[in-house]
């Protein structure tokens, strides 16, 4: 009827042949989108109780309201008939239903008790980059400032670990200083070692808009395979895994030499440092790195790079001097505006710290950065990563601000939450990886995992998976949907979802978004921050956890922002996150505007007006360019296993598709899991496509069917499996080897071996 | 199987003989306009075989000047499904 009324104006139906669910009294609530990193905003559709529909914002400047086909189904999956809506506890190995209190009654006892045997750190709790605001924050409370222990790391160290540590150590201050608005300002795109068809596919669509709509826009993709960014790119250039430490060199080899470099910028606004070098990859449990910066001169860095003339790093990089001196005219080109994008390539990446330091580097030396269209923008994988994880600081050495190192920053926490300064340890603990190796161990002796599946997330998935089984480790897990975690967990807290409970979000650009509570959870499904308060009451902290269940999540974020107060980080009031589509902190009250370019005195009002420029993260308000050198990935192809492994996403599934795969249209779109393999690959090995083989490493062994000439092509002699099915655990195969710097896995390089199966 | 729905442009002066027709097939339900000679036609058969014997039966409706498929929706088992392949968009 509605394709009738579309073609014939002034048709009528009578009134009878309308469904009741079409009378129109639809309410719609904003929100952000419940998936990826670019933060869409969106409405749901709520009627008689139940979210129906969902379509996106038009008023919000991220999405301008298109979504993407995650995006548009997202609220189906909580229909799914396996929900969790029960607490289980196990007994006698079988779950067994029980009350909500009973279940955080137990929670909180085993706590207790767990602390009492063997200390403050026995307790863990591994939390995410899809936790709200709110639900970080009262994890980070209890943990570091009721309990005493620095064991909180999350999910978010797998995805954007090297983002932050390359954001520290260049500009002394987490988060990009450009938004989203530089698409529409760029003349060229580089998108280092991402998908973002796929894995950002609005921002994307606002990119093929901007290069449909203006002259002169490029967008050069520089990735590993073949996928379908580059077929809608205007060049595809292909570089072996590793390679691109050796590229971002010699484009900046190129800059320097072609005199391409801002010698102003440089001399005003940076200083030039080395750190160490041979840092190994963390594959020793209780592995230790420490950085050393060491300041060198500009003609210390010209004369390093002298390794990495194009033609001399062909061999490592597979790209020819003639593409990598392409790449150096579009960074080198004055009149040029440039917007470097890259995500997990990146950050994935035994030595991602270096990778997206060196990135910098070429916006620095060229100036090109901070400003309208010129920007290094490191996209964020999590709709929170950037919100919850790294503004909240949900990880071991983090505070809401600043780190447990420092003295002042402990006592600014302690001052907030009302504790004794002494109670925050100095000390950091462990890291996601570490986590899991000390639950191995049997130093970690209760973990309560909140909106995260590591149990298919993580690296190397078969040494952890039966770490958690171990009697010697009491799991907790909260979770909307069961799942291989929740498979080892000796209680399961059943979690509300997305618009079941009211929350903030923080994504890609600095933009907090929040949004009320649209539906009920069903049965005793609950928010993960009351969960958590719960549980803090039981174990006698309710002095500190004094929220009511009605309005808690105001009242923690209305808390938080005291961290942040002040020029360089204040987040916006509640009263404007909810009449707007978000803001950018820092957020200036007396104009209310949004800081949409940071460290450029033009735009951003905490900046030193004397300066034009000031990177004001650093004491001195230069960035720092940084000479880092390529270093070999920890495992090479060989003759036994004579593949790379790359992992990733399909646009279809949210990472281990525990939501995905329950809405029908996204798991018939994309059913299950598939290895790519080159034709040629595939030709020579005798293997079909759809025909089942085995990936094997030296860890483990996936069997998959192949995928040939089908979405993506990956190069010769490397194969790519997404991971979001928990039915194909491909990181039973992957190395649990991280940057030594962020501690950031690498699930971009491995070796494997092909077999049919 | 596919429930289709369609928009159906009766001959001139058959619209109530037209809705009467397809009535009376179980496969139909039928929404015709209070104002204008259009009917929305839904289709639902449950296998391939009533499907197309459902495709012939409409085709043999003289009362029909025009039909246009709106939209179609596959109500496939998800096992039997294959990975779509997008290499040829």
């Amino acid at each position: 009827m509605a394709a009738a009324a579309s073609m014939i104006p002034g048709i009528l139906f009578a009134k009878d042949q309308y469904h009741e669910n079409l009378t129109g009294d639809i309410k719609w609530t904003k929100g952000p989108c419940r998936f990826c990193g670019v933060g869409c905003g969106i409405l749901v559709g709520t009627q008689k109780g139940k979210a129906v529909a969902v379509k996106g914002d038009p008023a919000c400047s991220v999405n301008k309201g298109l979504l993407c086909v995650k995006g548009y189904h997202q609220i189906m999956c909580t229909s799914s008939a396996d929900r969790l809506t029960k607490a289980l506890v196990k007994k006698n190995g079988t779950y067994v239903e029980t009350s909500l209190d009973e279940a955080l009654d137990l929670v909180a006892s085993k706590m207790k008790e767990t602390i009492e045997k063997h200390g403050k750190d026995s307790v863990a709790m591994y939390t995410s980059g899809q936790s709200t605001i709110p639900e970080g924050y009262v994890a980070s409370k209890l943990m570091k400032g009721a309990i005493g222990t620095n064991n909180l790391d999350c999910n978010a160290r797998l995805c954007m670990a090297s983002a932050v540590t390359g954001f520290l150590t260049s500009f002394g201050a987490d988060e990009p200083m450009g938004c989203y608005s530089d698409i529409e300002y760029a003349n060229v795109f580089v998108l280092w070692g991402n998908n973002m068809a796929e894995m950002h596919p609005v921002l994307f669509s606002r990119m093929l808009d901007n290069r449909l709509t203006r002259k002169n826009v490029r967008i050069i993709d520089l990735a590993t395979r073949t996928t379908r960014t580059s077929k809608a790119a205007d060049k595809s250039i292909l570089f072996t895994p590793q390679g691109d430490l050796a590229i971002a060199n010699a484009i900046c080899y190129e800059l320097i030499n072609n005199g391409w470099v801002n010698k102003d910028f440089v001399e005003k606004h940076t200083v030039f440092n080395k750190g160490k070098t041979n840092i190994g990859y963390g594959l020793e449990d209780n592995f230790s790195f420490k950085d050393k910066a060491e300041p060198i001169d500009f003609d210390q860095f010209k004369e390093f790079l002298e390794d990495y003339r194009p033609d001399k790093v062909e061999a490592i990089t597979g790209v020819s001097a003639k593409d990598i001196k392409y790449l150096a005219s579009l960074y080198g080109d004055p009149n040029l505006k440039v917007v470097s994008f890259w995500c997990m390539g990146m950050n994935q990446h035994t030595r991602g710290t270096w990778i997206n330091n060196l990135v910098y580097n070429i916006h620095l030396l060229t100036g090109k950065i901070s400003q309208p269209g010129n920007s290094p923008f490191s996209l964020t994988g999590q709709p929170s990563a950037c919100g919850t994880a790294r503004e909240v600081g949900t990880f071991t050495h983090k505070l809401p601000h600043g780190v447990v190192m420092n003295k002042k920053d402990r006592e600014l926490a302690a001052k907030i939450w009302k504790v004794p300064y002494e109670r925050i340890p100095a000390k950091p603990t462990y890291h996601a990886t570490e986590m899991f190796r000390a639950v191995d161990r049997g130093d970690i002796k209760f973990i309560w995992t909140q909106v995260t599946n590591p149990m298919v997330s993580l690296p190397k998935t078969n040494r952890y998976r039966p770490a958690m089984q171990k009697d010697s480790c009491f799991v907790v897990v909260s979770d909307v949907f069961p799942t291989p975690t929740s498979d080892v967990a000796d209680v399961i807290l059943p979690a509300a979802w997305h618009v079941e409970k009211s929350g903030l979000y923080g994504n890609s650009e600095r933009r907090t978004q929040h949004w009320e509570q649209m539906v009920d959870a069903p049965g005793d499904a609950a928010p993960d921050a009351w969960m958590t308060i719960e549980v803090a009451r039981r174990l006698g902290y309710g002095d500190l956890f004094p929220y009511s269940r009605e309005n808690h999540h105001e009242e923690i974020y209305n808390e938080y922002r005291q961290f942040h107060a002040g020029k360089k980080h204040n987040m916006a009031p509640l009263e404007v996150l909810k009449k707007e589509s978000g803001a950018i902190w820092p957020y200036i009250e007396e104009t209310g505007k949004s800081t949409k370019w940071r460290y450029n005195s033009k735009y951003d009002p905490a900046c030193d007006q004397s300066k034009e420029f000031d990177f004001y993260g650093k004491p001195n308000g230069k960035a720092v360019i940084w000479q880092r050198p390529f270093e070999p990935a920890p495992e090479i192809p060989d003759q036994e296993y004579p593949f790379w492994l790359c992992t990733g996403r399909v646009i279809e599934h949210w990472h281990t598709g525990s939501m995905t795969r329950r809405i029908p249209v996204l798991h018939q779109a994309v059913p299950n899991a598939y290895v790519e393999l080159h034709p040629d690959d595939a030709e020579r090995m005798g293997i079909r496509n759809k025909e089942k083989v085995k990936v094997i490493s030296r860890r483990g062994v996936t069997v998959l069917p192949a995928s040939i000439n089908e979405r993506g092509m990956p190069a010769k002699g490397q194969v790519f499996v997404p991971f979001f099915d928990e039915n194909m655990l491909i990181n039973d195969t992957t190395l649990d080897s991280f940057c030594p710097i962020s501690k950031e896995p690498d699930y971009k390089k491995c070796a494997v071996r092909i077999e049919k199966a | 199987m596919p429930v289709k729905s369609y928009i159906t442009f009766p001959q001139p002066g058959k619209k109530e003989l037209l809705i009467k027709i397809l009535q009376e097939n179980k496969y139909c339900e039928v929404l015709p306009s209070v104002n204008k000679d259009i009917i929305v036609l839904i289709t639902d058969t449950i296998n391939d075989e009533q499907e197309e014997a459902l495709q012939r039966t409409i085709e043999t409706i003289k009362e029909i000047e025009h039909l246009t498929l709106v939209s179609g929706f596959n109500d496939n088992n998800p096992q039997e499904h294959d990975s779509i392949n997008y290499d040829n968009e």
